[in-house]
């Protein structure tokens, strides 16, 4: 019980992380039916710009970590959300209506930024700054962060902005519409390409947030950081039925969950086979996923 | 004062020409309907002055200004708005949400535009929070005409309004047509309901295999015999019309 709960904790943190970046997957699926290979990539390059926000800020001597991350993730998010637009607009637009050159094109956008982090900053590992300590809640024998805390909340809150976004403005009703039928929001006067645009802007602003605080939570950061994970993630996106909003959240947390479940009590060098074994048979059983797929229209 | 003027417009879907040189116009305040068999190019030819399909060649101008260049999105905020064939409603989101849809371009909501469609269509006032999906295809049918209404257009194209509809409801929708149009409103009506459409049309042009091949007065082309033949059902041979042609095949 004492692992079970512990594991808990551990998993709800993680499953956080895979929530956040399964989102991107899961919006950008939902309105152009794309696969975005490279939005694990985007995520890693999240956590490389927050690092170097952090540099800058220990340079100028501000010493704060709750200001200085609060900064990190502010520059991290604008920036690798421009980045999203950017990977739109020169990797995938061009090539809408080509249906497999699209899935290439992504291919070689996520290749470009793995080997740009490789380039411009360090084919090894680096060090994240450790600021938050291992500092928290016990409760008996089973412990939380402060940090795992922050990072579970904080989530909740980004998760809420989104749908209240998607639900209750006038620019989140514009996505469901042309996630319904792209022509017919045309003829309504609205601009799809740039409600596209803006689909990436928001999906690659959550996944550096999952990125500076990955640095933050593991304290150490790669350019293949954003492989697995990424992985990880379109598959949460899958499991909750991809397309679907609430969907991504759910499956990101339940891997997350079933990961540590297994890590806790099998090994670590298990917690994949036993996890992924059993989003199979979930599959198996429900094949669009928890909540349906391609219900972008139930965003 | 000619409100559309499309000139030699020729569209094609990859190397398929479906449009060869069409040329019509519609003044200010008509009802025009643009009559054809299946498949003789009445939706690709409101598809391509909404903006939705890139002609290859050709102009269409809206009150003067050449539109054939601009994105769909843009047109509709000039003041033309197409009723697509097919409905394609926002069936997941409810009545109100597709209303709300129609005004995209404005600021807020105006609420003028919405109450006129109420009292044009009272039925979808009583469903504003159903889903769209859930309604009938009479009620579907309104719903796609007041979502283009809330675009406040001075023209309004409409694909084949009738399709699928019971007679009852049909007559229905062509009474609302007239209204609108007495309000103010500009229509091109296309329609495969030939009888009905020639009542209500002003003028009208008979498209086939992607050219024009008649045009007139409604009432001169409900008496003509090849078009009684081909579009109203009358007469023996439904698809003898070669007699009809006003304007020579383009060579
Ligand atoms: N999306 C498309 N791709 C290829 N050909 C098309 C497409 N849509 C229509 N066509 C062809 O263009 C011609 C005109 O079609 P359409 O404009 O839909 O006719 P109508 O509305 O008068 O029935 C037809 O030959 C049809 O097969
Ligand atoms: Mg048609």
């Amino acid at each position: 019980m004492q692992i079970a709960l512990q594991q808990l904790v551990n998993g709800l943190t993680v499953g956080a992380f895979y929530a956040l970046i399964a989102l991107g997957y899961t919006m950008v699926y939902g309105i152009i039916r794309l696969i975005n290979f490279a939005h694990g990539d985007i995520y890693a390059v999240g956590a490389f710009l927050g690092l170097s926000v952090y540099g800058l800020l220990a340079f100028f001597r501000v010493g704060d970590p709750v200001l200085a991350t609060l900064v990190a993730l502010v520059v991290s998010m604008g920036c690798t959300g421009l980045l999203g637009v950017l990977l739109y607009r020169v990797a995938y637009r061009p090539l809408l209506r080509a249906r497999l050159s699209i899935l290439i094109s992504a291919i070689g956008g996520s290749l470009t930024l793995e080997y740009g982090l490789f380039l411009v900053y360090s084919p090894s590992f680096l060090v994240y700054p450790h600021l938050f300590g291992r500092a928290g809640l016990t409760a008996g024998d089973i412990q939380i962060s402060w940090l795992q805390i922050l990072i579970f909340a904080s989530s909740i809150v980004l998760m809420a902005a989104l749908y209240l976004m998607v639900h209750r403005t006038k620019i989140g009703m514009a996505m469901r519409a042309l996630a319904i039928n792209q022509d017919a929001a045309r003829l309504m006067g609205v601009d799809v390409s740039r409600v596209i645009a803006l689909t990436f802007f928001l999906g690659s602003v959550l996944a550096a947030f999952a990125g500076v605080l990955t640095g933050l939570y593991y304290s150490q950061i790669s350019f293949l950081m954003g492989f697995l994970i990424g992985l990880k993630a379109f598959t949460a996106a899958v499991l909750g039925g991809i397309g679907n909003i609430p969907g991504a959240v759910l499956g990101g947390f339940l891997l997350g969950i079933l990961e540590s479940l297994a890590a806790g009590y099998f090994s670590s060098r298990w917690k994949d086979v036993v996890a992924f074994a059993i989003l199979i048979v979930i599959l198996v059983v429900r094949p669009r996923g928890l909540l349906g797929e391609r219900v972008v229209e139930r965003m | 004062m000619t409100l559309l003027g499309v000139r030699d417009l020729v569209t094609a879907y990859g190397s398929v020409e479906a449009l060869h040189g069409v040329s019509f116009h519609v003044d200010e305040g008509e009802i025009v309907a643009l009559l054809g068999a299946n498949g003789a190019g009445k939706t690709t030819a409101l598809r391509t002055i909404s903006g939705l399909l890139r002609p290859r060649s050709g102009e269409v101008r809206f009150a003067g200004d050449r539109i054939d260049t601009r994105p769909a999105h843009e047109i509709v905020r000039l003041g033309l708005t197409q009723v697509p064939e097919g409905r394609w409603i926002f069936t997941l989101m409810t009545v109100d949400e597709n209303l709300r849809l129609g005004a995209y371009a404005e600021p807020r909501v105006p609420r003028e535009a919405l109450d006129r469609v109420f009292a044009l269509f009272p039925r979808l006032a009583e469903r504003r929070g159903q889903l769209a999906g859930t309604l009938s295809g009479g009620e579907q049918q309104m719903l796609a005409m007041a979502r283009a209404l809330m675009t406040r257009p001075r023209l309004l194209l409409l694909d084949e309004p009738s399709m699928g509809l019971a007679p009852v409801l049909v007559r229905q929708i062509f009474h609302t047509i007239a209204e609108i149009n007495r309000e103010g409103t500009t229509v091109l009506l296309v329609e495969q309901n030939a009888n009905t459409a020639l009542r209500l049309a002003r003028r009208a042009y008979v498209l086939e295999n992607g050219r024009i091949v008649l045009e007139g007065p409604g009432a001169e082309l409900a008496r003509n015999e090849a078009v009684r033949r081909a579009y109203l059902g009358v007469g023996a041979r439904p698809r003898g019309r070669e007699g009809a042609r006003e304007r020579p095949p383009a060579p």
